[in-house]
């Protein structure tokens, strides 16, 4: 589609602009839509998890429930209270809902389907989820009331504490895969398991990883049973304590953004991200073309891992704060550093017999449908 | 073109918070100014090539260091009238760094006449070797020993903090964890059953 553009009369340049502009507003737009059927869905699953009934009224199965709150929020007067930082507070849910949604660009939905195929797309995605304190921070420091600060302070020290144990993980992926591409680790996953199983998840070695690596994404996006930054019984709603509107209807959005985006990152690191679960071609092609079998593979594993997040926010009551440290620092920063040692040490004593390391530029190629050229 | 424009924007967002980073009034205010600096820096590093130190620099400086910064700043209550009462004293200081400064920026902008700023393709690696593995031949080769010593300070540095924060204080009583995991509900309650008008004896 680039090419296409950057054929037409608007040039290189403008041509490469206009696309990529319009790449983003295919991928930012459903995003939303997404957001909105995400939170209905999350609300259904707890209801029911709770024996209760959950949003029934709107449309049919209240299925339009997010798009009246929506409205509902939309119509509110916004509110900045008088002592409050005019400026930053009204930056911070942006920036939020802002970063929520840049991180999406590497991420790759089908085979050949990623807005930006860069080679450090793994680096960008933890550069990228490390600016998502600040709208929190700024939120809680610009409103200027106590609970809120808290909530900031709280939110700065749990998300650079898990961080690095995500840092952790994720090294051992990145070596077995032998790159940073995002797409190159889903094909590194094909066949990982005897040939037969698609998925890191899967290598005995690689699922601890995997498992702290779903509860840290939990506690990285400050969700249930990690939301300490806006316990209601200690901190009112957190950050969000003096938000209205539009304002806090953005936090609301980046936050189910963050969380979604969080599903598609176990699904891409360790479960295959959109290859099928099991290495037969059928499954590759069998949803209307491979494009969008691949695309059918991928939301139903971030809905399968929305699923857990879901259950886990309904079932798991919401940790201590120094056990939220201890298991961040004590725990599984421990843990993700032996492992780092067990799979360098692995792979050296399998892959490389000693020898010096290949480049990893022979990454295996992968099969490329491509929709984003 | 698009790049030109792109530099020129990372650049004079560069050099503005910059100055807004000294000038800004609040410490918060200068905090985040840096931020955007650090921000922006990192842009003209992707735009030179440099991907994986413009990453490294978002994920490091961005990321964490500004963080634990922004936490600190945000805590004290810092009084700058306070602070600038003691200009007087520096300025002589002070004013020698913004001679060297002024000096330094010129020998830049004298360097200008070298030639036009040619944006792509500076970073020093070989053509179709990412970022990572060019720096990470050389780090493992030839700077190898640096590396590792620079590994070793940091870590005498860790464990230096450690020992000068965490000391043993008296009259404390630390939660054992493993002990709260290991209750049960049978030790933790106990069902009794109290005559009319008697207490309970635990």
């Amino acid at each position: 589609m680039t090419e296409w553009f950057q054929s037409t009369w608007l040039g290189e340049g403008f041509g490469w602009f206009l696309a990529t502009l319009i790449l983003i507003l295919l991928i930012a737009l459903p995003l939303m839509l997404a957001v909105a059927m995400i939170i209905y869905a999350d609300r259904k699953i707890w209801a029911a998890m709770a024996l209760r009934k959950g949003p029934n009224v709107v449309g049919p199965f209240g299925l339009l429930q997010s798009f009246a709150d929506g409205l509902k929020v939309f119509l509110k007067e916004t509110i900045v209270p008088a002592s409050a930082n005019r400026g930053l507070f009204l930056i911070a849910p942006i920036i939020t809902f802002t970063v929520a949604l840049l991180a999406w660009a590497v991420v790759p939905f089908g085979p050949g389907a990623v807005l930006a195929d860069i080679n450090v797309g793994l680096l960008y995605l933890l550069a990228v989820s490390s600016l998502g304190v600040y709208g929190i921070i700024i939120a809680g420091w610009a409103s200027n009331s106590k609970y809120p600060f808290y909530s900031a302070l709280r939110a700065a020290a749990q998300m650079v504490s898990y961080e690095v144990s995500i840092g952790f993980v994720l090294i051992p992926v990145i070596l077995w895969a032998g790159s940073f591409n995002l797409s190159h680790i889903i094909a590194a996953q094909q066949g990982h398991i005897l040939g037969v199983f698609n998925g890191f998840g899967l290598n005995p070695l690689l699922f601890p990883l995997a498992v702290i690596f779903l509860i840290s994404s939990m506690a990285e996006t400050a969700r249930a049973p990690f939301d300490l930054t806006e316990a209601e019984s200690e901190l009112v709603a957190g950050y969000q304590t003096e938000y209205s509107s539009m304002s806090f209807a953005l936090f609301w959005l980046g936050e189910y953004g963050n969380v979604l985006l969080m599903c598609g990152m176990n699904a891409v690191l360790f479960w295959g991200g959109w290859l099928p679960p099991v290495d037969w071609d059928p499954l590759y092609w069998f949803f209307f073309g491979p494009v969008a079998t691949g695309f059918f593979w991928f939301f139903a594993k971030i809905f399968l891992f929305f699923f857990i997040f879901s259950w886990v926010k309904a079932t798991v009551p919401r940790f201590r704060y120094d056990q939220l440290m201890r298991l961040g620092w004590k725990i599984f920063l421990p843990i993700s550093l032996i492992w780092v040692f067990l799979v360098s040490g692995y792979l050296m004593l399998t892959r490389y017999d000693g020898q010096p390391v290949a480049p990893a530029s022979e990454a295996p190629a992968i099969s490329t449908v491509s929709i984003a050229q | 073109m698009i790049a030109i424009f792109v530099f020129y924007l990372f650049a004079t967002l560069v050099v503005l918070s910059g100055f807004m980073t000294i000038f800004a009034r609040n410490p918060v205010h200068n905090v985040l100014w840096l931020i955007l600096a650090f921000f922006n820096a990192a842009g003209l590093f992707l735009l030179l090539g440099a991907e994986f130190l413009a990453f490294l620099l978002v994920i490091v400086y961005v990321g964490a260091v500004a963080v634990l910064f922004l936490f600190v700043v945000m805590m004290l209550n810092i009084d700058f009238a306070e602070l600038r009462a003691g200009i007087s004293r520096y300025w002589a200081i002070g004013g020698v760094l913004a001679v060297v400064l002024l000096f330094e920026t010129l020998a830049a902008l004298l360097a200008w006449n070298e030639g036009g700023i040619q944006i792509a393709g500076r970073a020093p690696t070989p053509a179709n070797v990412p970022n990572i593995e060019a720096l990470g031949a050389i780090l493992y080769t030839r700077y190898l020993f640096i590396f590792e010593a620079a590994g070793i300070v940091l870590l005498v540095a860790m464990v230096g903090a450690i020992v000068l924060t965490s000391r043993r204080r008296g009259g404390l009583r630390p939660q054992n964890v493993s002990k709260q995991n290991r209750r049960r509900p049978e030790e933790a309650t106990v069902n009794m059953k109290p005559g009319v008008g008697q207490g309970v004896e635990l």
